[in-house]
């Protein structure tokens, strides 16, 4: 069976070491964290965490039920890409210079849809929300211009239906 | 001893509850709970504990080992024979890093025991200050629960929390890591028992439907196999696992930990699974076409090959834990929920049946086994004392009625193979752990659990060795445990395997070992070393009928296999039977 991107959601307490239980189940199965995101959920003291990891849906289904296994969770959900909304953040530090002498602020705004955060003389930075394929064109589109600096969040999502 | 106990009335009040230290919080805590019996080791982070401990003597017993291990593994076996949870204190620092490999062994048998370790003060903690150690980090992919008190006000409901989750669901040790300001600060006491957390839920409403589709399927099998493991014996489904099988006539294997849980001399019986399990129950796994499974877990020594488990078998699994279920092996219907409801719920489901001819299959290869194997091993008519024999003539001499602790290794498959268990909690082993060192301690808590019973230790030389500082515990408290070294002077099952698998070349497995009679007479307890066969019997009776403990320090044949054996990656249905270095 071939590995695939799953999010899994998980509910719980939010009680300290929560995350380093959850982890220590990922690592003893060898699975690698791609994103992580943790905040609390819309239920006041409940706590969610989203990460999105690359594995086998069979290895999915038993890290799954030794998460929900741990006393402070709630409740466990696994959703591959296709049943979710998602999104990721991503902010890029660009040279002010470079921008201008490109002229494609228009371009960036306009097809990635991105927006303008900050305004300096020597740097401006520019947000973008989206996948992170999307995400990363945009940082291959700014690139000759100067990048200072990128960052990228973990993945935020949401059941479709 | 020089004591001052507290005077109740000097003890200050505060809006009209009682105010106690943190320490005193924990005993009354434990007394709360129905603890009488505490095993641990005393060290500078926890002694505000200790010195209360004093004040309660008439409630709570404690037992003072020799190493932290040894109070790890004695208040595991105290809680196996008990069905109480066990308790075991320790220090901070190196007194809770000793504790690892008994709460390891505890979490991979689902055994209950309450792990209470001292910390540095509040204030020092993350400062590597003497005897710190991020004990809460390094026991949390081994137990159940942990959690930390900073405060005395937060202990009560901690230790309430603890209870609950090692005793209920699949059970489990759990672990509290009390600072030492903790301990010493006051607090207004009040004890509530825990039984609801809204992230927790151990009480699974029963699988009605899934419990009608499984009937269906077990009345309609022509070749049915029960597999009973450690959870008939947690769910104290003893009496509806027999009921179950008598009446709907489907023989009954057992996983190592599953020993006790089906008398040994029942019809239905065909013995033990697993890598030196009997040859029957391994074979006819992959003959069987149903499998029920209850209250187990797939083990890889239960499984062999998993390519080659029982894939013509339809399997129905009932666990309380869902994380085994489809963990190891596809089942065709789970049943997640408790082994005694669901037994409960269906027996009046099934209907009453014989196989006799499938259960004659059993027997025949019980015939293959006596002449290949058991004959041999447990009557020989030359040659070195075998420890089957030993284990066989323990077993007659004690009607199966003793509770036998193992260590781990070839003593432990012999006394799994030739003990015939006739009462339910009677075998305290180290399962999914396999840790050597626990049989002696473990001994110590069996007998303080169940001090009217025989408690039996075989212990092989090497792990004999690996905590035989807990002889010290039993001259201090008298405990009459009685302690059979099948010496063979190797780390037995190494060398069986190196003899299969590694051409012979045993490296690091010959020990050279002190008179264990000797080391035994100077912890003041009384012993005898048997080397022949003509003694073996008598020597046996003798130590069964001391009053205290005795230890007898049994030769036995040097270089013996314990067979059959499923060889690492083959089949159940691969047995070896025959070996001949």
């Amino acid at each position: 069976m071939g590995k695939q991107e799953f999010t899994i959601s998980i509910f719980s307490e939010n009680h300290i070491g929560l995350l380093n239980q959850v982890t220590i189940i990922l690592t003893r199965r060898q699975i690698n964290i791609e994103s992580i995101t943790a905040s609390e959920s819309a239920v006041k003291g409940v706590h969610l965490l989203t990460m999105v990891v690359k594995t086998t849906p069979d290895m999915i289904r038993k890290v799954a039920k030794q998460f929900e296994k741990l006393v402070d969770v709630l409740k466990v959900f696994v959703h591959t890409s296709d049943e979710i909304i998602y999104q990721e953040i991503a902010l890029y530090k660009v040279t002010t210079k470079g921008l201008m002498s490109g002229n494609i602020i228009d371009h960036v705004v306009r097809t990635f849809h991105a927006r303008i955060l900050e305004v300096s003389p020597e740097y401006m930075v520019i947000e973008k929300t989206g996948h992170k394929a999307e995400i990363a064109d945009l940082l291959d589109q700014l690139e000759p211009y100067g990048v200072l600096q990128f960052v990228r969040s973990g993945r935020v999502s949401i059941l479709a239906e | 001893m020089k004591k001052e106990k507290t005077v109740e009335e000097d003890r200050p009040q505060s809006n009209g509850q009682e105010q106690i230290t943190g320490a005193e919080a924990l005993l009354r805590c434990l007394v709360e709970e129905g603890v009488d019996t505490i095993f641990g080791y005393p060290g500078g982070a926890i002694m505000p504990v200790y010195d209360k401990l004093l004040d309660y003597e008439d409630k709570l017993r404690h037992i003072l080992t020799r190493h932290e291990q040894g109070a790890a593994h004695a208040a595991q076996a105290y809680a196996m024979v008990t069905g109480k949870p066990g308790v075991c204190f320790a220090t901070s620092g190196p007194g809770a890093t000793n504790l690892i490999t008994g709460i390891a062994n505890a979490y991979l048998d689902s055994v209950p025991v309450i792990f209470i370790t001292a910390q540095v003060v509040s204030s020092l903690i993350g400062s590597d200050a003497f005897q710190e150690t991020d004990i809460l980090g390094v026991s949390m992919p081994v137990t159940k629960w942990n959690c930390q008190a900073k405060k005395s006000e937060d202990i009560p409901a901690m230790v309430a929390k603890a209870f609950y989750l090692a005793t209920t669901g699949r059970p489990g040790p759990v672990l509290i890591d009390i600072t030492k300001d903790a301990q010493m600060e006051n607090l207004s006491f009040k004890y509530k028992k825990c039984d609801y957390l809204r992230s927790y839920n151990p009480h699974i409403p029963l699988h009605t439907r899934a419990i009608e589709s499984a009937a269906i399927m077990i009345n309609h099998a022509e070749k049915p196999l029960i597999l009973a493991g450690h959870g008939v014996l947690i769910s104290g489904a003893v009496n509806e696992l027999k009921k179950f099988a008598e009446k709907t006539g489907i023989p009954v294997a057992v996983t190592l930990l599953g020993l006790s849980s089906f008398p040994s001399g029942h019809r239905l019986f065909t013995g033990f699974l697993g890598m030196h399990g009997n040859y029957g129950p391994n074979l006819l796994t992959n003959e069987a076409d149903l499998i029920i499974a209850i209250g187990m877990r797939f083990d890889d020594r239960v499984t062999g090959n998993l390519k080659k488990y029982a894939k013509q078998a339809r399997i129905i699994h009932i666990e309380i834990d869902e994380a085994e279920i489809n963990k190891n092996v596809q089942v065709d219907l789970e049943i997640h929920n408790d082994a005694k409801e669901v037994l409960q719920a269906m027996i009046p489901l099934v209907k009453q049946r014989s196989y006799d001819s499938w259960i004659r299959e059993f027997r025949i290869c019980d015939k293959t086994e006596y002449e290949k194997v058991i004959r041999s091993e447990t009557k020989p008519e030359k040659g070195s004392i075998r420890m089957g024999e030993v284990i066989m003539n323990v077993s007659e001499l004690t009607k199966g009625e003793a509770i036998i602790v193992t260590d781990v290794g070839q003593n432990q498959m012999s006394a799994a193979r030739y003990y015939k268990f006739r009462e339910p909690y009677s075998l305290v082993t180290s399962g999914g752990m396999g840790t050597m060192g626990f049989g002696l301690p473990a001994s110590i808590g069996a007998k303080i659990g169940k001090p009217e019973k025989q408690v039996i230790a075989f212990i092989g030389d090497g792990g004999f060795q690996m905590t035989i500082q807990e002889l010290g515990t039993i001259l201090h408290y008298k405990i009459p445990v009685k302690i059979v070294i099948l010496n063979n002077g190797f780390l037995g099952m190494v060398r069986q395997w190196q003899d299969m698998f590694y051409k012979k070349r045993y490296a690091s497995t010959e020990l050279v070992n002190p008179d264990f009679v000797k080391v035994a007479e100077g912890f003041g307890i009384p012993g005898k070393k048997v080397l022949k066969r003509e003694e073996l019997r008598r020597s046996l009776v003798t130590m069964l009928a001391a009053k205290g403990p005795y230890i007898l320090d049994i030769h036995v044949d040097r270089e013996g296999n314990v067979l059959p054996m499923v060889e690492p990656g083959a089949s159940v249905s691969e047995v070896t039977l025959n070996y001949k270095s």
